[in-house]
């Protein structure tokens, strides 16, 4: 475990000290199993009580965890013969996205992600998964084609947010965006959206028109970062925790709101834990999901894909 | 940085005079946001609002823009009961949703109806730059959506002016789910062939450009509306450089191929009613 949480420490100097009373039992002739058990059984309920009542602040952190598990390494576990596409065919190939070609138990289908590095290195390559343009014509290019091919689309979401550049602006950051939500809306295939780890505003959302759309139980969704609504709300960054609170942008809180269909649940202490665990538990909801829809016809995908948005939002009558 | 410490130091602040720190009396002059010249608010009305000496546009409320376009009398309002509700209990939200509508005497950042522009009927929304900077909520994305479904059924073109600095943060996601509602229903819109012309007015930012503002059949701005996605300190602080003076302006956007013209208030009722000739559905009976 390189990268220790804030509200995790407690869980981690715990464990520390049970190893070194282990270590220490082995090498010396005190016997201190009694000490090891009652302190095991202390970590037990210590992670429970941790990992169990996490603040929507602690989820954001594991969102943004440097291990956290990415749109690849999901591919490389659910489907089988991967090949990935490259390029918009008007600017450029666009690395913030991956998008390709799979089997899914045996069936065709678009894969298409954000995708973010884990080092200094690819997330130079990959800009920190933040897209440009070029980024989401190529998405809209793969989902033409999977319906030109009836083959369903798995679209991940796992962004910051569009890449705040002048060159994004310069070709069209905007329109690439609105673009894609009304092209998605049209689409005569199935969509399922899963965000794994930050849905970062209209950049998550140019991925996240779907007929389906999950959320893994630490992953987040908000309409500006907790950071920048603090600093725009009360003119300081420093209450991004109470952005993040105030804003509802957890899985637990989406799933009220009803803007979200299922919450995927991740393995004790977040999905970087155990990636084939967290794989099995996409697995499961994403089978799920493709079983219903490839049961519908277009026409119905479409009319439930409009009756699913026109229910989103709240307001009161004079 | 050691030239620093030998540059000429100001001896003296300058204190504005009283009489530059009063502003122009209230209602009857007013200063161009632009040249800063002061004009009888009068004379800035009767030219909608455009500066007769350097044409700076100033923003239109939303009435004041639907009398400057439609037919006298014409128009009819849609959904003006729905109102602003509090989903996710943010704190401070309600009071200032209430504050707005009582300076702005509108329920909610856009005007959505139908009228006609020179005998010719369209379904139209306006945004209101001035109730909560036009972000768009859950109110706003339903009304914009409504009006379009309504176009769509009674066989109208469709023309929105918009103003907006986003979605709105107090709604949280639901707000960002408006911009896919909005344009869920502009595909259907479009699909059943409906004409529909998008006016990009200062200023038409985030959510609200990366999703109906920027899928007209035709995207066309008023001179100098500011036009992007993301805003520019936040560019310039990611990319670290200074951006040039007229970033994201909508010249900046025509010359980038982004917008399909920029047009003057003044010419904009002819333009609208000259493509609402152009794409009149008579002679073809569906």
């Amino acid at each position: 475990m390189k990268q220790v949480l804030e509200f995790e420490k407690p869980i981690v100097d715990l464990k520390e000290k049970i190893s070194e009373l282990k270590r220490f039992t082995q090498d010396s002739e005190i016997d201190l199993s009694d000490e090891i058990t009652t302190l095991e059984k202390r970590l037990a309920v210590l992670e429970n009580d941790i990992y169990g009542n996490l603040k929507p602040w602690d989820r954001v952190q594991l969102a943004r965890h440097s291990e956290r598990p990415t749109t690849l390494d999901y591919v490389h576990k659910l489907f089988t013969d991967f090949i990935e596409f490259h390029g918009d065919r008007l600017f450029g190939d666009d690395e913030a996205i991956i998008a390709g070609i799979a089997y899914y138990k045996d069936n065709p289908v678009t894969v298409i992600g954000h995708q973010r590095g884990k080092d200094t290195k690819e997330n130079l390559r990959r800009n920190f998964g933040m897209p440009h343009p070029e980024g989401y014509r190529k998405a809209l290019r793969h989902m033409k084609q999977a319906e030109k091919f009836g083959r369903p689309i798995i679209c991940f979401i796992d962004t910051k947010g569009a890449y705040p550049g002048k060159a994004a602006e310069e070709r069209g950051q905007s329109e690439a965006i609105a673009r894609n939500l009304m092209e998605m809306a049209g689409l005569r295939v199935p969509i399922v959206c899963v965000v794994i780890g930050e849905g970062g505003s209209g950049g998550a959302l140019a991925l996240g028109v779907g007929d389906e759309i999950h959320m893994l139980e630490n992953s987040t969704y908000s309409v500006i970062s907790p950071e920048g609504a603090a600093s725009i709300l009360w003119k300081d960054s420093a209450y991004a925790q109470r952005a993040a609170e105030s804003m509802k942008i957890t899985a637990y809180d989406l799933k009220k709101l009803q803007v979200i269909d299922k919450i995927v649940p991740e393995p004790k202490g977040g999905a970087h834990r155990d990636l084939d665990q967290q794989a099995a538990y996409l697995d499961e909801v994403l089978e799920q999901s493709l079983h219903t829809l490839s049961k519908c016809s277009a026409d119905t995908l479409l009319e439930n894909r409009w009756q699913k948005y026109k229910q989103i939002g709240d307001y009161n009558l004079l | 940085m050691l030239k620093d410490f030998f540059g000429k130091r100001r001896k003296y602040a300058s204190i504005p005079s009283e009489q530059a720190k009063a502003d122009v009396p209230e209602g009857l002059m007013q200063k161009c946001n632009g040249c800063h010249k002061i004009y009888y608010r009068k004379e800035m009305n009767k030219n909608l609002q455009v500066c007769p000496n350097c044409g700076y546009h100033h923003p239109l409320q939303a009435w004041d823009r639907i009398d400057t376009l439609f037919d006298e009398n014409s128009f009819e309002e849609w959904d003006n009961d729905l109102i602003t509700s509090n989903p996710l209990q943010f704190p401070g939200y309600e009071e200032k949703v209430v504050k707005d509508r009582k300076k702005t005497g509108l329920n909610e950042g856009v005007v959505t109806g139908k009228g006609t522009i020179e005998g010719q009927a369209t379904a139209f929304a306006v945004m209101d730059s001035t109730f909560r900077m036009g972000s768009m909520g859950s109110v706003i994305g339903e009304k914009i959506a409504r009006a379009l479904e309504n176009a769509k059924n009674e066989g109208l073109p469709f023309i929105i002016f918009t103003a907006s600095g986003g979605a709105r943060m107090q709604e949280g996601l639901l707000s960002l789910m408006q911009m896919t509602k909005t344009s869920i229903a502009v595909k259907r819109f479009s699909d059943a062939g409906g004409f529909m012309v998008s006016v990009m007015t200062h200023p038409t930012t985030g959510g609200v450009s990366a999703s109906f503002a920027s899928i007209g059949d035709y995207n066309i701005a008023e001179p100098g509306a500011l036009i992007g996605f993301a805003g520019r300190r936040i560019i310039e602080q990611t990319i670290r450089e200074k951006l040039p003076e007229d970033f994201q302006t909508a010249e900046f956007q025509l010359k980038h191929g982004q917008l399909d013209k920029v047009v003057h208030r003044q010419e904009m009722q002819e333009l609208l009613s000259k493509l609402l000739k152009f794409h009149q559905k008579g002679g073809e009976e569906a």
